[in-house]
């Protein structure tokens, strides 16, 4: 018995979806800022996935993923009505959310997904949100509704300017911040370069600095040690002491290293997928 | 049996156990030794000299009645040994194959003292063999015969490994409802992700959880004590007793510069890749691990063993096992250390870890070690390692394994404020009830003890759940 997903909506065909997935017990206990396990079949991996969003009365948590490997393509694969044998969680310590400001939630690309839950968790504490999204271009823009629905400012920035800033969102994150100094805190989800970049354009105007890591994990709980990284000289597991940690302290050329351990075997793992996939000749 | 009261010395070597040889296992996942057959295990038992004190009992940790299982195995009444067996013991097929039996029930044998002690771990495991391969099984483990008397009695076990495995066994045949919570996808604890398959066959440990099934028992895989459910919810939810049973939690590491380079991994991060993710048949199993030619990994224990025989098996070149003391020293079974050098696996005695190096790629290249003497015993009665000034080492490896044991694994604990923990960090219980802070809530194995034996859990969860029956019915 798994773990039934009752929507699915491909934000991005073929690369971002969303899945809404039956998980009752995870979506009781969720907060903004955990993550689940989940593992598609038997022969499958565990990864690990940020919860999106949840909704407690209908007993239900949302997934955002990018398609980077073969796990990722093979999850992508499943429609609504299927099953996920194994999903884990919540896992990792809770965003630290108090009623403080003004606090600027940054995310880019898939991490939006998170960035999106911890913004609306900032909001319900009664925070000033500002939220601040980049992506390549405007269609890959994820949440944008959904943020606008309750950040009193969405600000913007696309590779190509098609919306927004022309350019990073560092940028705009860097003017707004010279325009404001009642910002209490900046919390950056996305892509490792830009979580780095976030933190590097805050420490000069010392606001407190939050980023998520998205480490290699295998187990999720503790277990294993592979999603360690160095944090102030410390060595921290991002499973059991993060995601979220200070983007000031992080050694990210360390988190970058140990991201890209296993890319010869995704590699070899997603050229057996493609050969062998004939599901469906996209 | 005989009569006469027979002598140690007139009492022959031991019956040898098949096994893989060494060469050929060394290329597969197969389990080492391959068990007696039913004449093979009754000629050894017959070597029992039916002591009217039986030492050997006082030495297991669940006090199996040895002497009575094996006069049952000198008539060839199989059924009638794991009954002996299966009162005190509910997991008797990983025992045989896990325990330190050289330090517990052999080690304790009369026979031992002038000869060869009886081969108590392998008659254990034949028995266990034999009667799960027999029709027996529903015999004892049916549902017939251990319905459920007490639905309205519940328990609940956090973890899924040997501790509550042999609590759940125990209560159940009591007839008490009991629920085990586990966080990983299989339940079997380290007996899933730790110990390789060479050692104790998956398919062994899943007969042992079905056995449990078979009384009764509920499993829930996913559920993660702390984050999931916690202890408040159990106790909301109406349950009668929880016992804690989530092993021995975060991996330590060596604290020296390149402990985070690309290529250094815990022994429990190879482990659990290889065993619970299938590594070794990537990529028809999703989970990848690095193919390593020059392996170095650190410790002395059955871990560090298991770590360095499984990297031979995933195709590494050279193999070694870095430690701080001498051979003598090592805490691993003796087994497993004999099987770990007839596999080709080189010891590095005497050698202190002091960096791991990158090379140009930014990964893991070599290995600094520091020469070490043997000075004076320290706390745990070991001659403890001194440093050689100015004799070090560079051993050139791509991927290194560092089995030093673990540390308390926060999460349960952190969601539980309530819970009174000892000087070390582990959850403080009463060793002989496994009573914890809190009422009703017990706790055994390695969350209380630190990193130990299979068997020793088991033994705190036997003493803890005699202790919740003796409460409850």
């Amino acid at each position: 018995m798994g773990f039934k997903i009752l929507k699915k909506e491909e934000l991005i065909p073929g690369q971002t979806s969303l899945f809404v997935i039956d998980a009752p017990q995870i979506a009781k206990k969720a907060m903004p800022g955990n993550f689940v396990i989940i593992r598609i079949d038997e022969n499958g991996e565990r990864i690990p996935l940020t919860i999106a969003d949840k909704d407690r009365e209908a007993g239900t948590i949302t997934i955002v993923f990018l398609v980077v490997g073969k796990s990722t393509a093979q999850l992508n694969m499943l429609q609504e009505g299927d099953d996920i044998l194994d999903v884990c969680g919540p896992l990792g310590k809770a965003t630290h959310i108090e009623k403080q400001g003004t606090v600027i939630c940054v995310g880019g690309g898939t991490g939006i997904a998170a960035m999106h839950h911890i913004a609306k968790g900032h909001w319900e504490a009664g925070n000033h949100v500002v939220a601040l999204i980049g992506a390549r271009t405007e269609n890959l823009l994820l949440f944008r509704c959904e943020l606008n629905g309750f950040c009193p400012e969405v600000m913007v920035a696309t590779d190509d300017g098609s919306v927004g800033h022309k350019g990073f969102v560092t940028e705009v994150l860097k003017d707004r911040l010279e325009r404001d100094s009642n910002v209490t805190e900046v919390v950056a989800i996305g892509p490792v370069p830009m979580m780095e970049a976030v933190a590097k354009v805050t420490e000069p105007f010392g606001v407190k600095t939050t980023v998520s890591l998205n480490s290699i994990m295998v187990d999720g709980i503790g277990m294993c040690g592979a999603c360690r990284c160095s944090v102030g000289g410390k060595t921290k597991f991002a499973c059991v002491d993060g995601p979220e940690f200070d983007g000031h302290k992080v050694d990210f050329s360390e988190l970058k290293a140990r991201l890209w351990q296993f890319k010869e075997q995704e590699d070899e793992s997603m050229g057996k997928f493609k050969k062998e996939c004939t599901c469906h000749g996209k | 049996m005989e009569n006469k009261p027979r002598k140690p010395a007139d009492i022959g070597p031991r019956i040898p156990m098949p096994e893989q040889p060494a060469d050929e296992r060394v290329r597969n996942f197969s389990e080492v030794t391959l068990g007696f057959t039913l004449d093979q295990a009754v000629e050894e038992a017959e070597r029992c000299l039916q002591c009217k004190k039986p030492l050997c009992q006082k030495g297991c940790p669940v006090e199996i009645d040895i002497k009575s299982f094996i006069a049952k195995l000198v008539d060839k009444d199989v059924s009638g040994a794991y009954e002996v067996i299966r009162k005190t013991n509910s997991l008797p097929a990983v025992c045989g194959r896990v325990c330190p039996q050289e330090s517990q029930c052999e080690g304790m044998c009369i026979l031992g003292k002038k000869n060869e002690p009886v081969a108590i771990g392998r008659l254990e495991r034949y028995i266990a063999d034999a009667f799960m391969a027999s029709d027996a099984c529903e015999e004892i483990t049916g549902t017939h015969e251990c319905a459920l008397v007490r639905e309205d009695l519940q328990v609940a076990c956090i973890g899924a490994g040997p501790a509550s495995l042999t609590v759940a066994g125990y209560l159940a045949s009591k007839g008490i409802k009991v629920t085990l919570f586990e966080g990983l996808h299989e339940p079997g604890g380290v007996l899933i992700y730790g110990i390789p398959e060479f050692r104790l066959p998956k398919s062994i440990v899943g007969r042992e959880v079905n056995a449990l099934k078979d009384l009764g028992v509920e499993i829930r895989t996913n559920w993660v004590g702390g984050k999931t459910i916690t202890i408040q919810d159990l106790q909301d939810e109406g349950y009668d007793a929880i016992f804690i049973g989530v092993g021995a939690g975060l991996p330590r590491f060596l604290n020296i510069p390149g402990d985070n380079l690309v290529g250094v991994f815990s022994a429990n991060e190879y482990l659990t890749r290889v065993n619970l993710g299938r590594a070794y048949d990537f990529p028809n199993y999703d989970t990848p691990t690095f193919k390593a030619n020059d392996v170095v990994v650190i410790g002395g224990g059955n871990v560090a063993m298991d770590a360095a025989r499984t990297a031979k098996r995933m195709g590494a070149e050279r193999v070694s096992i870095v430690y701080r003391r001498t051979q003598d020293e090592m805490p691993a079974r003796l087994e497993e250390l004999h099987h770990a050098i007839e596999e080709g696996i080189e010891i590095r005695a005497l050698c202190g870890p002091l960096a791991f190096n990158p090379g140009e790629s930014g990964r893991l290249e070599t290995m600094t070690v520091q020469k070490m003497c043997l000075g004076e015993p320290d706390d745990s009665g070991r001659r403890s390692p001194v440093c050689i000034e100015g004799e070090t080492e560079e051993i050139p490896c791509d991927m290194a394994v560092v089995a030093v044991g673990t540390r308390p694994n926060p999460i349960l604990l952190e969601a539980t404020p309530d819970l009174e923990l000892n000087k070390w960090g582990y959850i403080a219980a009463d060793p002989e009830t496994g009573e914890t802070s809190m009422e009703n809530v017990f706790a055994g194995g390695d969350i209380v003890t630190g990193a130990a034996t299979v068997i020793s859990a088991m033994g705190a969860g036997r003493r803890a759940a005699q202790e919740i029956a003796k409460r409850l019915l």
